[in-house]
């Protein structure tokens, strides 16, 4: 079997006096999107802000391509080529759109035809280049977020609940975007809240609780499969509907 | 169905930006509704021209410190001591090239005034890099031990100074081509105090071209508002922090440079002494604002010396009462920074 593109080991975290993740176990393998679920406060967020480095692990490996990530500083992690869409954006809203472009962009200046590429997914932010970005709307806003995670090829991105407070046409526009991202080489670590949306994007899928991890497999298997849906998430499908 | 809150669609058009002309009118505002209290004309002038060139001079000092705050939210209260050893730096040069000083030569004049903003940025960038790796990094994040460190190390500098220079005032009288006034119909405009102006106007428009036209200063703007985010992007924001701490350091000396030949005398203690207007300049202006930090400046400085002029017995709160009425009416300043 290939070995996996990320890998997380026994990782325990801890903020302050709060142990967040007891010993979370899971892997990403290269290549399509993995979905990380499950409900408020099962840890999803820390995890990725633990793979990022923006919070020690106490214990536990993470590895990525061989490296152990838990050794290195946040920095560093990006410098491997990883990208972090955070839960809350993280844009610079006193900067344009093409300045936190630019900063995106760690050697040199944004690559033309990737900048065209990007603007074919998110054609918002070409209109909008030149402005403040915290003028934009929610959703621009997110979608600026993204392509500065891909304003440079990268080879892992976490995301954190992209469509969150999103109105349904512009989640849908995301669905697009990431299904398009999918084809190319970028692996997507992908928290997420909206079932239909993960259901429609996911490859794989790991569901956590409590801060374990609880359930591991394709995506397809857990859709289609309700009563472990209801198990794991708590969700009744039927009110989405 | 669950329901979804409404929202634009992506390619709608945001709000349209107001640029915040308010803050900026403050000034002209204030200086126009001093005229009348004045009452002549050449006076109203004179004390504008004073109130602007310190405003400068607090500029040049307080730039610095408000961008090591809004970077790493650090509390310097040692910003002080950079100032102080910037002007007793002047002393190396001054005392040694007093022919210079004195020298008819306009370009003597200059070059002294150059050599001595050099000499001062070089030690007090130096001194700045050493304050932040003995006394600043170990107290990151750690805002009470930061004020009781970052003043223990300002109190110990200033008993070096002691030490070093004596503790006697030392005078230094600014170049020969600096001193006396012109006339300007009949307002008599101190020499000093409009190149004071100019030296200001220059720092102010050096910084906004850093911030503003290069990747240096748009990590800086960026880091100010979400230093995290900066960290996730690849970028060591420590680094770029040990960096912004040097030049605030090294701008301070020449703030210190400039104060010094505006007050004539240097005392150990002329750092400490500004720090307090420097620390209403900053919250006035907004944290790691260098904007807000200017306009705060300039309000300061011309209501001091309106005051000091009409009512000098309120002349000391008048900085206090701005920074109270500013504050009610921005809390976070006049040009708060985003995540602030």
């Amino acid at each position: 079997m290939a070995e996996p593109l990320l890998s997380l080991s026994g990782v325990n975290t801890k903020i302050g006096r709060y142990h967040i993740l007891h010993g979370v176990d899971f892997a990403v393998p290269k290549g399509g999107i993995t979905m990380l679920l499950g409900r408020n406060g099962a840890g999803k967020t820390t995890t990725l802000r633990t793979i990022m480095g923006l919070w020690r692990a106490a214990e536990g490996s993470i590895r990525f391509e061989g490296t152990d990530l838990a050794r290195l500083s946040t920095p560093e992690i990006a410098r491997l080529g990883i990208a972090y869409v955070p839960e809350n954006m993280g844009i610079f809203a006193d900067l344009t759109v093409r300045e936190n472009l630019v900063l995106a962009t760690r050697e040199r200046a944004p690559d033309p035809r990737r900048l065209q590429w990007i603007f074919g997914l998110f054609p918002a932010l070409e209109k909008f280049y030149a402005l403040a970005a915290g003028a934009l709307s929610g959703g621009q806003k997110q979608m600026l977020s993204i392509a500065r995670a891909i304003i440079e090829p990268r080879k892992l991105m976490l995301v954190d609940e992209p469509t969150k407070g999103l109105a349904p046409s512009i989640i849908r526009n995301m669905i697009a975007a990431f299904r398009e991202l999918k084809r190319t080489e970028t692996t997507i670590l992908l928290v997420e809240q909206n079932f239909m949306f993960a259901e429609s994007l996911g490859d794989g899928v790991a569901v956590m609780d409590d801060g374990k991890i609880r359930h591991t497999g394709a995506m397809q298997a857990l859709a289609a499969d309700r009563d472990l849906q209801q198990r794991l998430l708590g969700l009744h499908l039927d009110a989405h509907q | 169905m669950t329901t979804m809150p409404a929202a634009r669609s992506a390619t709608a058009a945001p709000p349209a930006i107001k640029r915040d002309w308010l803050p900026i009118l403050l000034v002209p505002a204030l200086a126009a509704a001093a005229l009348p209290l004045v009452g002549s004309f050449p006076g109203w002038l004179t004390l504008t021209v004073a109130g602007l060139a310190m405003g400068m001079m607090i500029f040049i000092m307080a730039s610095g410190l408000t961008l090591v705050f809004g970077l790493m939210d650090v509390l310097n209260f040692g910003h002080g001591v950079f100032i102080s050893i910037g002007a007793f730096a002047v002393t190396l040069i001054v005392l040694p090239l007093a022919t210079l000083v004195q020298a008819d030569s306009v370009l003597m004049n200059v070059a002294v005034l150059l050599l001595c903003a050099v000499v001062a940025m070089v030690l007090t960038g130096a001194l700045g890099w050493a304050f932040e790796r003995a006394i600043v990094r170990p107290v990151y994040g750690q805002h009470l031990k930061q004020i009781l460190v970052t003043m223990g190390g300002m109190i110990v500098a200033e008993q070096l100074i002691h030490v070093l220079w004596g503790a006697d005032p030392i005078s230094v009288p600014p170049p020969e081509a600096f001193r006396g006034s012109v006339l300007i119909g009949e307002a008599a405009i101190e020499r000093y105090r409009i190149l004071a102006v100019a030296v200001g106007l220059a720092v102010f428009a050096a910084m906004l071209l850093v911030l503003n036209r290069t990747k240096i200063g748009l990590l800086i703007r960026a880091g100010v508002e979400n230093g995290e985010m900066v960290e996730a992007l690849g970028y060591r924001i420590r680094r770029l922090f040990v960096g912004v701490f040097v030049a605030g350091s090294a701008l301070a000396g020449l703030g210190g440079v400039m104060w010094a030949f505006y007050r004539q005398t240097l005392t150990p203690g002329m750092g400490m002494e500004v720090m307090v207007l420097i620390f209403i300049v900053i919250i006035v202006g907004g944290l790691g604002s260098v904007g807000g930090c200017f306009l705060g400046s300039l309000l300061v400085a011309l209501v001091a010396n309106y005051t000091g002029f009409l009512a000098p017995k309120v002349a000391l709160g008048s900085n206090i009462l701005l920074m109270v009425l500013i504050l009610m009416w921005r809390p976070q300043g006049l040009y708060p920074v985003a995540k602030r």
